[in-house]
């Protein structure tokens, strides 16, 4: 008698050739999982490729011009002619790449001017470069707690923060996402002595859903904790100087760090944490994530620092973004799609359907319709969902925006989304 | 009841709401395997916990719990700390 599972599969299943378990055993869950899902004969989500990028809204995609809507550049910097064009003469002038630390040869001038850049944009007295954002969210949680102190922040926070709580070596404590009551219970109930670092971000980018500011920093401070603002998603288009969602709220007074990225509204890729403490240069030199990998290219630094500039200034593409994001929510509503949020709280609108078959096959209708957009499914997700995140763009048209509405009708209407 | 078998009783009550295949809980039920949480499930649990006996259970602790004896022992040490 044979028992199927027992006869060896010719396919190269594992590589455990010394007889011990393969490390890869763990992931069969998901290979399994994933294969079901590929053998629907659907396209794999998470394995696009764009072809042709013709603008911060169009690419090609297998031979399909497509409207991009899961890009996160909100601002439209990537094909700006001042920015491409300072790239371009930094790369003639410095050279393809540092190969070096931000300590040791990898701080060129353009490095230094994206730093001033950054310092006049959220008028702080430091500003500090990573290589990315995630690397910036890495180094501020790992260093600045200690064993002895807490790090408190949201449940729904981002995998860079949760990555830098645990390469670093403080208590964490969550809580209850976006509830102030649950924030100062927590606060409450924490030792007498040890520091305290509140973390929270600006726009949640898998719901689109905003943080309620200038309550959570009012019990932050009066609980005498530090606050860093993850401000990834909110850069470029929210309050007056479009610094995020926490110069909206009128909290930049209490706010201690700021983090940030350059690779969506700046345009790029890179990471920053700006701050006013008097002591926050010394986190140059005790900062792992900053010391201890290759500084961003000077074409790179160069592109950051004119988009930065330019975004100080844009007004008007701001206005047309938060136009697109509000006629986009107000038309996926209209069409009876179910909506992660009431009201376009941000760029970002996510669309929840029931479960992964019926939100691949939404995905794949519209990317077949000429609109991508992103997918996303738990653990990224919260509460399990299942999503279709839309981020747009300042550069989307009016009319774009319409086309993009008709193809979520058609598609919703093939798959059985909507009625 | 001694205090353990009375924040275990409690323990129990907090656990039936996420219990969905109705398993029978002891001191060595795990959580991860006999109820098969996952991360989103520990985190609503864990602030359940936390705000019937108003302590704190930081992420750092809940990385060494795995069955429900585990936690009970926990809260109990949390809350005469407290």
């Amino acid at each position: 008698m044979t028992d199927p599972d027992m006869v060896p599969n010719a396919a190269p299943a594992s590589h455990n050739s010394g007889g011990g378990r393969d490390l890869f055993s763990k992931f069969d869950p998901l290979i399994a999982e994933r294969q079901a899902l590929l053998d629907t004969g659907v396209r794999d989500p998470f394995a696009i490729v764009m072809d042709e990028v013709h603008s911060p809204v169009l690419a090609t995609i297998q031979g399909k011009e497509t409207i991009l809507l899961g890009t996160y550049n909100y601002m439209g910097m990537t094909f700006d002619p001042d920015v491409v064009a300072a790239g371009k003469k930094a790369l003639d002038e410095y050279g393809s790449g540092t190969t070096g630390s931000r300590v040791l040869n990898g701080t060129y001038q353009g490095h230094k001017e994206c730093e001033e850049a950054l310092k006049e944009f959220y008028g702080t007295r430091h500003a500090m470069v990573f290589s990315t954002g995630y690397q910036a969210n890495l180094g501020l949680m790992s260093t600045i707690a200690g064993k002895e102190d807490y790090i408190i922040l949201d449940a729904d926070s981002h995998a860079s923060i949760y990555d830098g709580c645990a390469l670093g070596n403080a208590q964490i404590v969550r809580f209850r996402h976006n509830s102030v009551e649950d924030l100062d219970k927590r606060l409450g109930r924490l030792p007498a002595d040890g520091g305290r670092l509140v973390v929270l971000e600006g726009v949640y980018s898998m719901l689109g859903d905003i943080a309620p500011l200038k309550e959570m920093v009012a019990v932050a401070k009066k609980h005498g904790a530090m606050i860093a603002v993850d401000e990834a998603h909110g850069m470029g288009f929210f309050g007056a100087n479009g610094r995020g969602v926490f110069e909206e709220a009128g909290v930049e007074g209490d706010v201690d760090f700021v983090v940030g990225t350059f690779s969506k509204s700046v345009g790029t890729v890179g990471g920053f944490v700006v701050s006013n403490h008097p002591k926050f240069e010394v986190m140059r030199l005790v900062c792992r994530p900053y010391v201890f990998t290759a500084s961003l290219p000077p074409s790179v630094v160069a592109t950051a620092a004119t988009s930065i500039r330019k975004l100080m200034h844009a007004a008007d593409k701001r206005a047309h973004l938060w136009e697109n994001s509000r006629r986009l929510h107000q038309g996926l509503r209209d069409l009876g799609f179910e909506l992660a949020t009431k009201e376009a709280e941000s760029a970002i609108i996510a669309v929840l359907l029931p479960h992964q078959d019926k939100t691949v096959r939404m995905w794949q209708a519209l990317l077949e319709q000429g609109v991508y957009v992103n997918m996303a499914r738990p653990p990224a997700t919260p509460a399990g969902m299942y999503l279709l995140r839309c981020s747009l763009c300042a550069e989307h048209s009016s009319e774009q925006v319409g086309r993009i509405l008709d193809m979520f009708a058609a598609a919703g209407r093939a798959t059985g989304a909507i009625a | 009841m001694t205090d353990r078998e009375e924040t275990f009783t409690k323990v129990k009550a907090l656990i039936e709401p996420f219990n969905k295949k109705g398993v029978a809980l002891t001191e060595t039920t795990t959580f991860a395997g006999d109820l098969e949480w996952d991360s989103l499930i520990v985190m609503d649990f864990v602030a359940s916990v936390e705000d019937e006996f108003d302590i704190l259970i930081t992420m750092n602790q809940q990385a060494e719990i795995e069955n429900v004896g585990q936690l009970v022992d926990a809260v109990e040490s949390l809350r005469n700390d407290g």
